[in-house]
């Protein structure tokens, strides 16, 4: 199975140097060919299992109560302006 | 006897006794960190002041060391990963309060793999730890700082996790008690998500009793996280009275002895220990769990693919490292990942990205989760026959660091351990013998079904007194 890691990589919004994708490339292509080993089981009819316990709904009161406090919330920004985080311009063409 | 070298119970009673406080321990323990972290390496960071002030605060509490992924208050909590160093938490996961409430206080933050990615620790981003047994070898992993801790008498005990083996294989390389508890026994809320279906925190110990004690205070439902349910949580400590070997059916599948690549000392041992569990009156019943096979396979589509979501939540905005070249939206993901991931954790996103991709879903993930059915079918088959499977641990002792290079050839050392993770029932590590030559520590697993903590201590006691 041929992987194509560079699309696979932007995809997963990571950027790989040549020489991660040189070493990855065959490293991936033999775990793939590994884990196909699956494609051997019949699984006709079986259920899949989502979770390692069946789940129900677990529901709670609705009811308001304190979060996390702001400045808790804003104390591991890599950048901020008063009660926000600060970001690179996302939209373009817009004013900075 | 150093303060340090004592174990919970025993820390308990001294305590009680009024013999000495949390204080001494802690200054014990912070003494036996500064002889001998520089070697051994169990500990990333020691947060001195804040120990010793929680110590006096507390003074009948035991400290416990905490594996780096596990949020506590103002401590950093970085997974063993550049993208989160300088990472402080604003608040307490749940085992935490848990732990805090029974009598426990955190102290000092042990390595690990980058975001548990990893069976020797060697893909911790923050520092490299050794075996405390052999400083040559790895302590296994992904809970190796942990197990290193223990295992050197660095702590009393500490809090590992396991998604296919993270607690059970490093406690069998370093002489120390692990417990995988079933999924959902343990609340997961505050504990940085590697892959959820999978993930769940338990004790490393000195014994099967101060595993027992522990779990106790982790374990129980927590409104945070969904998958806890409200089944009471037994007095662990207390139903190991009597434990013994007497009229327990010990299952043995051979898919767990038949193994190419089982280090001859690791067959040895677990033979040994098949044959004292008989001794003291076991039955042992022959058992099957043929899809054995396919676990690995399964575990790699999806523990992959739920980290390569659970990890898309580090994208350089609210918290974690910011590539300073981030120009725009698509450069500040990339870079900023590209900079803080190590390879390990990068392959894996690429891998769990893949599986998931569109046209490939069906055919990886979702046949994966098929099988993981028929994995589970398997162990309630066995269950019905059998109180407990006894299986190796982990197929060879503690491996030299640097021995093995290539991914896949890393992940087999987690053979024995995944099917049961898989399953979402229990498991223990609890150490069998040594090898011949090399004198290493090697542990034998014991496996029990779903919520079964109880009957799993208990035969893991039964053992610790006969192995």
């Amino acid at each position: 199975m041929k992987i194509d890691v560079a699309y696979v990589a932007e995809l997963a919004r990571l950027e790989l140097t040549d020489e991660e994708k040189s070493v990855f490339q065959p490293q991936l292509e033999n775990i793939v060919k590994y884990v196909e080993k699956i494609s051997e089981v019949d699984v006709e009819g079986v259920e899949p299992m989502m979770h390692g316990r069946p789940l129900v709904n677990a529901f709670r009161e609705d009811v308001v109560r304190p979060s996390l406090d702001r400045e808790a919330a804003l104390s591991n920004a890599p950048a901020r302006v008063g009660d926000e985080f600060l970001l690179p311009k996302i939209v373009e063409g817009a004013e900075s | 006897m150093e303060l340090y070298e004592l174990g919970i119970k025993q820390a308990q009673e001294g305590l009680a006794k009024g013999e000495f406080t949390c204080e001494d321990i802690t200054k014990s323990v912070i003494a036996r960190y500064h002889e001998r972290n520089a070697e051994i390496g169990a500990y990333l960071t020691f947060d001195e002041e804040q120990a010793l002030a929680l110590a006096r605060a507390n003074p009948k509490a035991v400290p416990i060391a905490v594996k780096d992924l596990i949020n506590v208050a103002g401590q950093p909590c970085t997974c063993a990963s550049k993208i989160l160093k300088g990472y402080v938490s604003p608040y307490d996961a749940t085992v935490i309060r848990n732990m805090k409430a029974a009598g426990f206080i955190p102290a000092g933050r042990v390595n690990m793999d980058e975001f548990a990615m990893g069976s020797s620790t060697e893909n911790s981003g923050l520092g490299v730890t050794r075996n405390p047994y052999d400083l040559s070898r790895v302590p296994g992993g992904s809970s190796g700082g942990s197990a290193a801790a223990v295992g050197g008498n660095m702590c009393i005990a500490a809090l590992g996790t396991d998604t296919g083996g993270s607690i059970r294989q490093p406690a069998s390389f370093c002489n120390c008690v692990g417990v995988k508890p079933s999924y959902g026994r343990v609340s997961r809320y505050g504990v940085t998500a590697f892959a959820s279906s999978l993930d769940q925190v338990g004790p490393m110990a000195k014994s099967v009793e101060d595993a027992a004690i522990l779990l106790k205070a982790l374990a129980g439902h927590d409104e945070m996280d969904g998958t806890t349910p409200k089944d009471p949580v037994p007095d662990y400590a207390a139903s190991l009275a009597g434990a013994s070997m007497k009229g327990v059916r010990i299952g043995i599948a051979k898919e767990y002895f038949d193994v190419k690549g089982m280090d001859p000392e690791v067959k040895r041992i677990t033979d040994e220990a098949v044959r004292k569990c008989e001794a003291a009156g076991a039955e042992l019943v022959e058992v099957s769990l043929p899809h054995t096979e396919y676990a690995m396979a399964v575990y790699y589509i999806i523990a992959p693919a739920e980290a390569s979501a659970n990890l898309a939540r580090f994208d350089g905005v609210r918290y974690g490292h910011r590539s300073d070249a981030a120009k725009d939206v698509f450069s500040l993901y990339t870079k900023s990942r590209a900079e803080g991931f190590g390879p390990e954790v990068k392959r894996r996103i690429i891998m769990g990205t893949y599986v998931l991709s569109s046209g490939y879903y069906d055919a990886y993930y979702g046949r994966a989760q098929k099988v993981r059915t028929l994995i589970k079918r398997d162990f309630d088959a066995a269950f019905e026959k059998c109180d407990a499977l006894l299986t190796p641990c982990a197929p060879t002792p503690a491996f030299r660091i640097g021995e093995l290079q290539d991914p896949l050839t890393m992940y087999l050392n987690d053979l024995f351990t995944i099917p049961s993770s898989l399953a979402g029932v229990c498991a223990s590590s609890v150490p069998a013998g040594f090898t011949n030559d090399t004198k290493l520590p090697v542990g034998v697993q014991f496996i029990c079904g779903g919520f079964e903590e109880e009957k799993l201590l208990r035969i893991s006691r039964a053992f610790e007194e006969i192995g």
